[in-house]
């Protein structure tokens, strides 16, 4: 086997082989660590002398040594453990890895520390690859993601309790946040960003595998496909940003808008009703149009109020003021924007003045979206959407 | 989010502190350094030569013109940076007030959010 070939085959294994460790001794930072040595060994050896029958249970053998390895120091001891093969305790690997994420999910972590560490143990990442993804050195992202392990084993990390029900809200808020870091190429060359995205998704689905019943992981996996599906036509050759109006819907993936579009369906019979739901129906709603000018903006309309309700928040009520200018003219929604300005959040925010410069422009206030245009270009921290509307603002002229 | 937080110093505000007060800034930027590193939030961090030291070039009908000074006239100039990796504004802001320069009556650190990068950091 090659190495590139192994390197996947431990990506997939590697984060089952952890996962069987955590539940059988516990500590995740030293299992942590005895499968990252194990990994290494494989990844020098198996290319060499070839892949071992049981490649699992190979790595688990050497990641389980190393592990007793490292806790008992005696060295009688260790040569009477490295003489006997530590069994191979036969877990079922998803089930493990679902109980990895939740671990890595911790939430004595902080979000940025809970994605990376989700990207090494669960995704199987470098620590390389991660930092070079979020575009920080190694050895940032390297004590960011040893603090986080300390700080796993501070708060007494085991595994979660057996349902993990409680923590679901973050291990699903941790994926959206790899999925957005994957989606929006805010600064640098757009590189490892699809990657992550991918990534994203594989996890997405790994969770839904084991929770198909669950409405927000069906939906949060419905907006990551239905998302993803426009990803070709987001961009010019030039890397300038295509309004979702203006995308070109049969540079769309067709195979991932259509099992997003079933997935986003089949979420909404779920018994309760949450935003990842709503968001993915409402991306179906827009993946459904032919093209942006037959969009059910009534129905868009509808599912941003019912979010609104259920998850307030001034983004939303910015896009419902978006949806209500396509159904009733511009006027109704910069009366919208309006009551937006005394929201400190939003006040001076790029989306907020990108929103308005658009809906001035449409209602024919050519000076006053002019300077919105600007005003917003100067507030964005993407050079994509600086460029975008300044070129927005010159067309006015 | 990548934040640049700015250093403006101003020589003679620095210049009028005790020993002992300028020792107290050393140390807490050493302190500073070491907590940024261990959160991982640091990526680098550099100080600069005294302006006196800068010299400013200037490119007119396809010659170099170089004078000796900083290219503003002005009492404040750029000392150094922090280059980190936060989650928030809040945070590079919270970070920003740790820095012993902030508490320094004339000075004052400025926290700005980094739009583009490109060079090793992607290599």
């Amino acid at each position: 086997m090659t190495g590139p070939a192994v390197e996947d085959l431990l990506r997939q294994l590697m984060p089952q082989v952890l996962g069987a460790l955590v539940r059988r001794y516990g500590q995740f930072e030293g299992c942590e660590d005895a499968v990252q040595e194990a990994g290494l060994a494989a990844s020098v050896q198996w290319p060499r002398s070839g892949v071992p029958d049981n490649p699992r249970g190979w790595l688990m053998t050497v990641a389980s040594r190393r592990l007793i390895d490292a806790v008992r120091s005696d060295q009688a001891r260790r040569e009477r453990e490295s003489v006997v093969e530590p069994p191979v305790p036969e877990v079922a690997d998803t089930d493990d890895t679902l109980l990895l994420l939740f671990l890595c999910c911790h939430p004595a972590l902080t979000a940025a520390s809970q994605t990376a560490l989700t990207l090494r143990a669960v995704g199987g990442l470098t620590t390389a690859e991660i930092a070079r993804a979020f575009l920080v050195p190694e050895q940032t992202m390297a004590a960011r993601i040893s603090r986080a392990k300390q700080r796993i084993r501070a708060a007494g990390g085991s595994f979660p309790p057996p349902s993990g029900a409680e923590r679901l809200p973050v291990v699903l808020h941790v994926l959206y946040l790899i999925f957005n870091e994957g989606y929006t190429a805010s600064s640098g060359s757009a590189l490892d960003r699809p990657d992550l995205a991918a990534e994203a998704i594989r996890l997405a689905r790994l969770v839904h595998a084991q929770l198909p019943a669950d409405g927000e992981v069906s939906g949060l996996l419905a907006l990551m496909l239905l998302t993803h599906a426009r990803r070709a036509a987001r961009t010019t050759a030039g890397g300038d940003l295509v309004p979702l109006a203006e995308q070109d819907r049969s540079a769309w993936d067709r195979d991932l808008v259509t099992e997003g579009m079933a997935l986003a369906a089949s979420s909404l019979g779920a018994a309760a009703l949450g935003p990842y739901q709503l968001q993915a129906a409402i991306a179906a709603t827009h993946a459904d149009a032919a093209t942006a000018a037959e969009t059910d903006w009534r129905q868009v309309y509808a599912l941003y109020l019912i979010l609104e309700r259920i998850a307030p928040n001034p983004m939303v009520t910015l896009n419902r003021a978006v949806a209500l200018a396509e159904l009733s003219g511009p006027a109704a929604g910069l009366a919208v924007l309006a009551g937006l300005e005394a929201d400190e959040r939003m006040a001076g925010h790029h989306r907020l003045l990108s929103v308005r410069a658009h809906l001035l422009e449409r209602a024919g206030e050519v000076e006053a979206a002019y300077e919105c245009y600007r005003r917003a270009a100067r507030a964005t921290a993407s050079l994509a959407e600086r460029r975008h509307l300044e070129s927005r603002a010159a067309r006015l002229r | 989010m990548k934040f640049l937080i700015i250093m403006h110093i101003n020589p003679a505000v620095l210049d009028a502190l005790t020993e002992q007060e300028k020792a107290a800034i050393g140390d807490g930027h050493g302190r500073f350094m070491e907590a940024l590193k261990e959160s991982g939030e640091l990526i680098t961090t550099q100080a600069l030569v005294d302006p006196s030291q800068a010299a400013v070039v200037r490119v007119r009908d396809g010659q170099p013109v170089v004078t000796d000074g900083p290219f503003l006239e002005a009492k404040e100039f750029l000392g150094g940076f922090y280059f980190v990796d936060v989650e928030s504004k809040a945070r590079a802001i919270e970070l920003a007030a740790r820095i012993p320069d902030a508490a320094i009556d004339g000075l004052g650190v400025e926290v700005r959010q980094v739009m583009f990068a490109d060079g090793l950091l992607e290599a």
